[in-house]
């Protein structure tokens, strides 16, 4: 240790503790459940029809139930309410975007679609109504699955009697005539099923009318308080001004959240304005599992065209993708797929093509990973098999077709989810492979296979490669202030369902500023604070808010400076700032606290306290000048915003050691090691936490979770007993590698990390459980019964 | 139709007497979050599975949304928020929690904080995987339950260095 060098302790990079922690762990989070105790409570009847059309809605049965206050149909919504939900993200390949109603009209698509709105004293009565109301259907026939969307005996919505709600087709190249020249070449057919995000809490939306004021205020547990804001002023034809939008404490949101606004969000506060009472709605489990949104399901076909050394020259993918009923989040998710499949490989020449159709099941939007999983599955799977064709090591194959350091920036020629330029930023594939290798005893693995088997016991390794497009834009922005108790208030936009925001962006501050992280507190998800936002999706909240607040944090360190320089009489230049206090470098006896900046920098009439009275108009100023100099605000605070020029690419790589038992087929994890690189890390324990989450949801889309639809569209595992979500006797212990490229777009060289961990987990599965087995697998997930019943039939066969 | 009938609920919650009445089917958990307004105690499924409800009913975790309140009347209930120490700081588990990063989203932790408190009383020095057993009734779907499992042999180890708890 050097003694009496200006120590600041940096927190940037530091596994600092949780700030949010001892509020959650003591039980006094503030989840949507726990707001408004006295407010009504709305339930909904859902159609329990795929593919039906409302004949009659009887609710003569249901009017007397004491506590029960309104029943609401869509002949009773009014205005912009009874009109079709917005259709967030247009596309030109999106050639027939539909939208269903916040109350059904007429028709409904899938099980679980509102129809009927109960308002009541509480839950319990309006359950009760719910079930004394009878709807008569003419049920129609549904179409459930690819295959028959595909086939189109029926349609989903009349207007669009092929199903495909959008097509696609990009080349880079001339693929198909590469193929068609290559030495050697592959078909390979690959399927991947639904799952759904299912956060613990549940959507829900409370809403308060203040009548006298004519304002709307609604906590949501949404990812965007701003989008849900915009969205709900525009149904309920409010200025914006009147209507503010809180995320409270959000239980996990994973992308299901990002949707809005969900009907539900339109109509609580469309009944509160209409009844002038609070109003609140909590979804249960089985309503999120029926009318929210899963993602996944698609079908993949893919040609590929290589040479001896298994180098890719041709690669042709051709897929159909279920959005389910209807396209309210636009067709992001295919996009993810077609442009992120390609990962760290540089095919010499890509053609990739698309359907999108609808099938009448959940809507499909962005889940944890977002199109990302089925693109890897797929072209990790093709990689394996040229491996497998050319008799060659399947990390071999990857190092040959990996994008090299030394070409980085890397454009790959198409144009990425946010509509500019696929290019990657950064990212050393190689050096990602070799630390995987080595961690993970890849060399050796032969080795302990031999052992395995001369015990009787079959083992196989697995290895999956993405990139992941991190931090889209459009912006965020942040808010820096500091109070003249020394308090710092920062506030951003976008919102929180587990990040650690509080801690993470405190962290920045703390830096930046040179205050201790227990002076700083931060508000997220809140449009009274900081009302310009887009919101917590496509692991942006770091790389996108991060870079706002700091950028925000450095005016209030400009300012805080300036005005130190002319207290002290020294050039700013000539002052640091150490634990909140301001000291000339070097003079450390020559010192302003930053609290007392603050009262400085706001010149105040009157005196409330004993800080205020130093700012007052006889204690400060120079008479010479105005008390708040031209182009000066009052106040030490800055706001500032960060807008991308392009997205920032993470990238990782995943290795897995699996055994099959004999007699059941049952997956059992040896290992599971992690490669991972989203540039410069905040906080090493809070990356690590988000990998762990994301590895234990690719485990549980490899092996366990599906959405089971039957032919009648009736999802038949609508339930945490049927749903199979893991518990902590599925979930491996994961061994994470961290590999640190900084990102040269923004100012703090960090890339996203939320979604990371899920994305390679079918992949890496399946390249497992082919190498343990020797036959080929091309359908994910897979479970026991499954691969036991896969296993029998490669022996008949063979 | 008539409205329901009320029956006097009385619980000793977190040693404290705590009263209301309320309908037959009034599930325990909504009693305790809607009625005692003690909202730590979380609903994640309202079928028993998830287990983000579990409480302690005399000192036994139970899962608070598949029981009716009016059928524990007379009992003493510890939720979250009654694990935490008389002078206010987090009590072992919860710390243990804090600090193994055993919670992201923290929707889920109540009930995982209330489980740990039980298990840990019959089993102060578990194994890792008599820890990660012992968490298997509970759903999480942010962490991985790495870092639960973690917070549990953290738990035990806070206990064996004589760290505060006063529960």
């Amino acid at each position: 240790m050097i003694l009496g060098c200006a120590m600041t302790t940096k927190s940037f990079g530091e596994p600092i503790l949780r700030k949010e922690d001892p509020r959650l762990v003591s039980g006094q989070g503030r989840y949507l459940d726990d707001l408004g105790h006295d407010a009504l409570a709305a339930a909904f009847l859902r159609s329990p029809h795929a593919s039906a059309r409302i004949l009659d809605i009887d609710v003569a049965d249901a009017l007397d139930v004491p506590g029960l206050i309104g029943i609401y149909t869509y002949e009773d919504l009014e205005g912009r309410v009874a009109e079709p939900l917005p259709l967030l993200i247009p596309h030109p390949a999106l050639l027939n975007g539909r939208t269903g109603y916040p109350l059904a009209n007429e028709y409904v698509r899938h099980v679980g679609e509102a129809i009927v709105m109960v308002i009541a004293e509480d839950r319990y009565v309006a359950e009760d109504v719910v079930d004394l109301i009878k709807v008569s259907y003419e049920i129609l026939k549904p179409v459930v699955g690819i295959e028959n969307a595909k086939a189109a005996h029926n349609a989903v919505h009349s207007s669009v009697p092929n199903n495909v709600s959008a097509h696609s087709v990009k080349e880079v190249g001339d693929a198909r005539a590469m193929i068609k020249s290559a030495p050697h070449k592959l078909s390979l057919d690959l399927f991947i099923e639904r799952s759904a995000c299912s956060p613990l809490e549940g959507k829900g939306v409370y809403a308060i009318w203040e009548e006298d004021s004519q304002e709307l205020r609604l906590w949501s547990s949404t990812q965007t308080s701003t989008g849900v804001r915009a969205a709900v002023a525009a149904k309920l034809d409010l200025p914006l001004q009147k209507v503010e939008c809180i995320a409270p404490d959000v239980g996990g949101g994973f992308g299901v959240k990002i949707m809005h606004p969900w009907p539900e969000e339109v109509l609580i506060p469309w009944a509160a304005r209409k009844l002038n009472r609070p109003v609140k709605w909590s979804e249960d489990r089985r309503e999120h599992f029926i009318s929210s949104a899963h993602e996944r399901a698609q079908e993949h076909h893919i040609e590929v065209g290589f040479d001896e050394e298994g180098r890719i020259l041709g690669l042709d993918v051709t897929f159909f993708h279920d959005n389910g009923a209807y396209t309210p989040y636009g067709i992001i998710i295919p996009l993810i797929t077609s442009t992120q499949l390609l990962g760290p490989y540089k095919p010499a020449s890509y053609r990739v093509e698309f359907t999108s159709l609808f099938t009448n099941t959940v809507l499909v939007i962005p889940y944890r990973g977002a199109g990302r999983p089925q693109g890897v599955f797929a072209m990790e799977r093709t990689v394996d098999a040229i491996a497998k064709y050319l008799k060659l090591d399947r990390t071999v194959v990857r190092e040959r077709n990996f994008i090299q350091p030394h070409e980085m920036p890397y454009d790959l020629g198409l144009i990425f989810q946010d509509g500019r330029p696929l290019e990657y930023d950064s990212g050393d594939f190689p050096a990602s492979m070799a630390m995987l290798k080595k961690m993970v005893g890849w060399d050796d693995f032969e080795t302990m296979r031999g052992e395995y088997a001369a015990q009787g016991r079959k083992i196989g390794i697995g290895v999956a490669c993405y990139v992941e497009g991190t931090g889209v834009g459009p912006y965020e922005g942040g808010f820096v202030q500091v109070e003249t108790s020394g308090r710092i208030n920062v506030a951003t936009g976008l919102t929180s369902q587990g990040q650690g925001h509080q801690t993470v962006f405190a962290q920045i501050v703390a830096d930046e500023l040179g205050v201790p992280i227990d002076d700083v507190f931060v508000t997220t998800g809140d449009t009274r604070r900081f009302p310009y936002a887009v919101g917590t999706f496509a692991s942006r909240a770091a790389v996108m808010s991060g870079n706002a607040i700091a950028l925000a944090a450095r005016q209030v360190r400009d300012k805080a400076l300036r005005l130190a320089g002319e207290a002290l009489e020294c050039d700013p230049q000539d002052l640091e700032i150490v634990d909140g206090i301001i000291r000339v470098k070097g003079d450390h006896a020559k010192s302003i606290a930053l609290k007392t900046v603050a009262v400085l920098s706001n010149p105040l009439r009157y005196a409330f306290d004993e800080s205020a009275k130093a700012a007052t108009q006889f204690a400060v100023g120079d008479t010479s000048k105005p008390p708040v100099p031209e182009d000066q605000e009052p106040g030490l605070e800055g706001k500032d915003y960060y807008s991308p020029m392009a997205s920032t690419f993470a990238n990782g790589m995943h290795a897995v050691i699996i055994e099959i038992l004999p007699e059941t087929a049952e997956v059992k994890i040896l290992r599971y090691v992690v490669v991972h690189d989203c540039g410069r890390v905040i906080n090493p324990m809070i990356v690590e936490g988000q990998i762990h989450g994301g590895v234990a949801q690719g485990v549980a889309g490899a092996l366990f979770e599906r959405m089971a639809y039957d032919e009648s569209g009736q999802l038949q595992n609508a339930s945490f007993m049927d749903f199979l979500m893991p518990y902590a006797t599925e979930i491996p212990t994961v061994e994470a590698g961290h590999l640190e490229t900084p990102s040269p777009l923004n100012p703090l060289g960090i890339k996203g990390a939320g979604e990371a961990g899920v994305i390679p987990g079918s992949a890496v599965f399946a390249s497992a459980i082919e190498d343990a087995e020797g036959f080929e697998i091309r359908r994910m997930p897979i479970s026991p019964s499954e691969l036991w019943e896969l296993r029998r039939t490669m022996k008949e066969n063979a | 139709m008539n409205p329901e009938e009320l029956f006097l609920v009385e619980l000793t919650v977190n040693g404290t007497p705590l009263s209301a009445r309320v309908p037959s089917r009034r599930i325990l958990s909504d009693f305790l979050r809607h009625d005692l307004r003690l909202t730590g105690t979380h609903v994640g499924c309202e079928h028993g599975v998830c287990g983000a409800c579990t409480i302690l009913l005399e000192g036994k975790p139970v899962r608070g949304c598949l029981i009716f309140a009016v059928s524990v009347t007379g009992s003493a209930v510890t939720t979250v928020e009654g694990l935490v120490n008389n002078d206010g700081s987090l009590g072992i588990v919860q710390r243990a929690f804090h600090e193994s990063h055993g919670l992201q989203c923290g929707f889920c932790t109540p009930g995982f904080i209330t489980t740990i408190h039980a298990f840990l009383k019959e089993n102060p020095h578990p194994t890792e995987e008599e820890a990660r057993e012992a968490i298997a009734g509970n759903l999480c779907r942010c962490t991985g339950y790495q870092n639960i499992i973690k917070s549990v042999m953290r738990a035990a180890e806070l206990i064996d260095s004589g760290v505060r708890d006063d529960h």
